[in-house]
């Protein structure tokens, strides 16, 4: 095997009393592409954290090329070839795209003096690396997702890089994104780069690893080359559980739908949307980011009335024009993005899962502190939301719990019909399989379910039948049983 | 670019106003008021300088004023009570050392106590001001070192007025050599870009190896020196010091700054847009001096006029992601 560039050894670190990493083991090969794969809070974050200087280990060595460094400082770990690109890019919005990618090298090096010339043919030469082609002087926020990344990359590339770690590069791409970066990464490692890929997606890992080392509670499980593995081994060793392949989608349970949607349309996002949910029915629609299915969702639910169209609940047409008319109506949306639209992270795990229904827990018009406590214990176990207290902030949870803490809150209001956007997105393999099990027996109870989502796995694993948007118009509907993970997703990015 | 059409919004709304001001008031467009106006923007501008530097960050400076008053009254009676003859140059050095004192106060609270910049500050203002009224006094001084009344005399140029005359006192050269600076420090050298980069997203500001600890102490230190500087500045150019003519004043000098085109969430503004701002309400008062409406509409108008212009550029912003969607949705089809 080539020579190893950066090894851990008996790292131990804990934080008041709780211990995140046990004896950690792990070894970076020169030129390889390793995946550092577990579920959420198995100690990946601060595993990176020990690697960039950002913390120190409490026990234990870091050799890097060969040399001892027990007290890494951050910068002294980016002198040493040692780069994050972090899973929310820490990129400058403000700034230009050449002074994002150029200012480390500028720090690092303690330039006093700005030389925008000089800078620019840094960040060019970056880019040019990478092959990707963004305007120079453009403004960061400017920028797509997926483009914001690869400055971010290119930012990482300077400074002689030797490793690059890949905080959970994809959550934020689409699936044709996905491939572009999978290419970056790929001539990354051509020219000599190490990659540490910290990611729980099972696909990703067998498309672009070489190598595999997994965390479990802090501790290391197990590591190897990617080929020792399937994905059934790679669930167990991940999450302890068997892996499922099977359909899980139950029956409709009523020849009426409990939603029917009809011409729906809203000038810019999407138009003539028709269809109908039936009570025990998970309906999928699938499509890609911009495809005017977040709209849609929206749009049913109230925060983003529709100009054109009906809806109807058990055949009587409604007006949704906000989400306050949207619950009034029985309809529960679970957002995409948990972090900004959902959760109050800084507010307990109880309060959050109460608070759509605040009446509940309420006795004239005062809220009952003990009756809440009561109420959201239910949940916590329940859903198994991992929590020793549940009057902690949601931010001490994992993603996937916090997830479910989004989804007790939207199964206690009582909905009939449940919008589920993207409910997996950055959740852990474990959880994902727990959430999908929920959705199922919510279903099972009578309940309507638009699961909306584009990860072909999560669409056939739970629905019978799904729409596909592309362009803001629904494309056709289609049967699960006739695709598979792959078949749907060459559809999905057709 | 969007602080760009920024300014030159700003520009064209003025051209408006000075216009229809001088059709109502021909006196308006003379060479003397216009003086007149620029004199009486200097200390404004100054403060505005060292406020936007702090906004620029991301976080937002009340305690200003207060430190400009503090500096200006306790340098005033310090060089009264030693008889001090000279010029003013070591006053003016004294004052923006107290200043920057105070502003590292801030730093300290703000960077080693993680208080949140608004509340910090808030504390500090009251706690300055408390002292300067306590143990160094209220009442305004009218009798001045010699130094201080020469340098307000000193005059770059001087115009005849219907009364008299109107000159341009040379401490308009301090606002110019403070803003030449700011602009120097904040687009040339790395700290300013790291005043940028710290307003823009604070992380990874820390990330990519940044001192925010460093950044934040020259941030609040630099604001207080340049708020002690403008204090004493208005002490000689009103010929008196009165700690209560600058207290209070921080809010319309932060809507001057936002006017200018200032991020009011950071990482975003510029000098020439600070300057315009607090030119375009030097105007705005002026003006409604001259077409002879009370004194009291200035606050509604001022208002007026920074709702309008965040309005225009909230619109503008929707526009632009809505055009943004567009194209994503263009290269979606290909």
């Amino acid at each position: 095997m080539s020579e190893c560039l950066l090894e851990l050894k008996g790292i131990y670190k804990s934080f008041g009393g709780v211990k995140a990493l046990q004896d950690i083991y792990l070894q970076v090969f020169a030129g390889e592409v390793l995946c550092l794969a577990g579920e959420n809070g198995c100690g990946k974050s601060t595993l990176i954290k020990i690697i960039s200087g950002f913390y120190r280990p409490d026990q234990g060595s870091i050799f890097l090329n060969g040399k001892e460094h027990a007290q890494m400082q951050l910068r002294e770990a980016i002198r040493e070839g040692i780069q994050i690109v972090y899973q929310d890019f820490s990129v400058f919005p403000n700034l230009t795209v050449y002074e994002n990618i150029a200012v480390n090298t500028m720090v690092v090096n303690r330039r006093k003096i700005v030389r925008r010339k000089e800078m620019m043919t840094i960040a060019g030469q970056a880019l040019e690396k990478l092959g990707a082609d963004i305007p120079l002087h453009a403004i960061v926020e400017d920028l797509s997702v997926a483009n914001k990344q690869l400055v971010a990359i290119a930012r990482a590339i300077l400074n002689n890089a030797k490793i690059i770690v890949f905080d959970e590069p994809t959550s934020a791409l689409t699936g044709k994104e996905v491939k572009e970066l999978f290419k970056v990464i790929r001539s990354l490692k051509e020219q000599g780069i190490s990659i540490l890929f910290v990611s729980h997606k099972l696909d990703e890992m067998f498309d672009i690893c070489d190598r595999i080392s997994i965390l479990s509670n802090g501790k290391n499980v197990i590591d190897g080359p990617i080929s020792d593995f399937d994905k059934k081994k790679l669930v167990y060793y991940m999450t302890g559980k068997e892996y499922q392949e099977k359909s899980l989608a139950g029956k409709v349970q009523s020849s009426s739908p409990l939603l029917e949607v009809e011409n729906l349309g809203l000038e810019g996002y999407f138009k003539n949307i028709s269809f109908q949910v039936y009570p025990g029915e998970v309906l999928g629609i699938t499509g890609l980011l911009g495809s005017g299915r977040t709209e849609l969702a929206k749009a049913i639910y109230g925060l983003l009335p529709a100009d054109t169209g009906t809806i109807r609940i058990e055949g009587k047409e409604i007006t949704v024009r906000s989400a306050a008319q949207g619950l009034a109506n029985h309809i529960s949306y679970v957002p995409e993005d948990r972090l900004t639209e959902a959760l109050f992270m800084e507010q307990s795990i109880t309060g959050n899962i109460v608070l759509q229904s605040i009446k509940k827990v309420s006795q004239n018009g005062m809220f009952q502190k003990p009756e809440a406590g009561k109420q959201a214990a239910h949940w916590v176990e329940h859903l198994h939301i991992k929590t020793q207290e549940p009057e902690n902030p949601v931010s001490t949870l994992s993603g996937g719990n916090q997830q479910k803490v989004v989804l007790a809150r939207n199964l206690m209001s009582n909905p009939k019909l449940l919008i589920l956007n993207c409910p997996t997105v950055g959740v852990d393999i474990g959880s994902k399989m727990e959430i999908s099990l929920l959705i199922q027996q919510v279903a099972k109870e009578g309940m309507a379910v638009i699961l909306i989502s584009d990860d072909p796995d999560e669409i056939l694993t739970n629905c019978r039948r799904f729409l596909m948007m592309k362009n803001g118009k629904i494309q056709q509907e289609y049967k699960s049983s006739d695709y598979t993970d792959s078949t749907l997703y060459a559809e999905l990015i057709r | 670019m969007k602080k760009q059409r920024n300014e030159t919004m700003l520009l064209i709304v003025m051209g408006i106003v000075i216009v229809i001001i001088s059709l109502i008031n021909p006196q308006f467009l003379t060479a003397y008021n216009l003086i007149d106006m620029l004199r009486s923007s200097i200390v404004d501008g100054i403060f505005a300088i060292g406020a936007m530097t702090v906004l620029i960050s991301g976080g937002i400076d009340i305690s200003f004023p207060v430190i400009g008053a503090f500096s200006m009254y306790t340098t005033t009676i310090l060089f009264q009570a030693i008889g001090y003859e000279g010029n003013v140059i070591l006053p003016m050095l004294t004052a923006a050392l107290m200043g920057i004192g105070l502003g590292a106060l801030n730093a300290l609270f703000i960077h080693v106590f993680k208080i949140p910049t608004f509340i910090a500050t808030l504390g500090t203002s009251n706690i300055i001001s408390g002292l300067l009224l306590t143990f160094i006094g209220s009442k305004a001084i009218m009798n001045l070192p010699k130094g201080f009344t020469a340098f307000s005399k000193s005059s770059l140029l001087t115009v005849p007025a219907q009364v008299g005359k109107s000159s341009l006192p040379a401490a308009f050269l301090l606002l110019i050599a403070v803003a030449v600076t700011a602009w120097f420090i904040l687009n040339h050298t790395m700290l300013g870009r790291g005043v940028f980069a710290v307003g823009g997203n604070i992380t990874a500001a820390q990330r990519v190896g940044f001192s925010v600890g460093l950044i934040q102490l020259f941030i609040y230190c630099f604001a207080g020196c340049v708020a002690g500087i403008a204090g004493l500045t208005h002490t000689c150019l009103v010929r008196t010091s009165n700690p209560f003519d600058v207290i209070g004043t921080e809010l319309t000098i932060i809507a001057a700054v936002v006017l200018g085109g200032t991020n009011i969430t950071g990482g975003r503004g510029t000098v020439r847009g600070t300057l315009l701002g607090v030119f375009m309400i030097t105007v705005i008062s002026n003006s409604l001096i001259m077409i002879g409406i009370s004194t009291y509409w200035q606050r509604a108008v001022l208002g007026l006029l920074i709702i309008c212009s965040v309005t225009i550029s909230a619109f503008q912003n929707k526009k632009k992601n809505l055009s943004r969607l567009h194209i994503q949705k263009a290269g979606g089809q290909r």
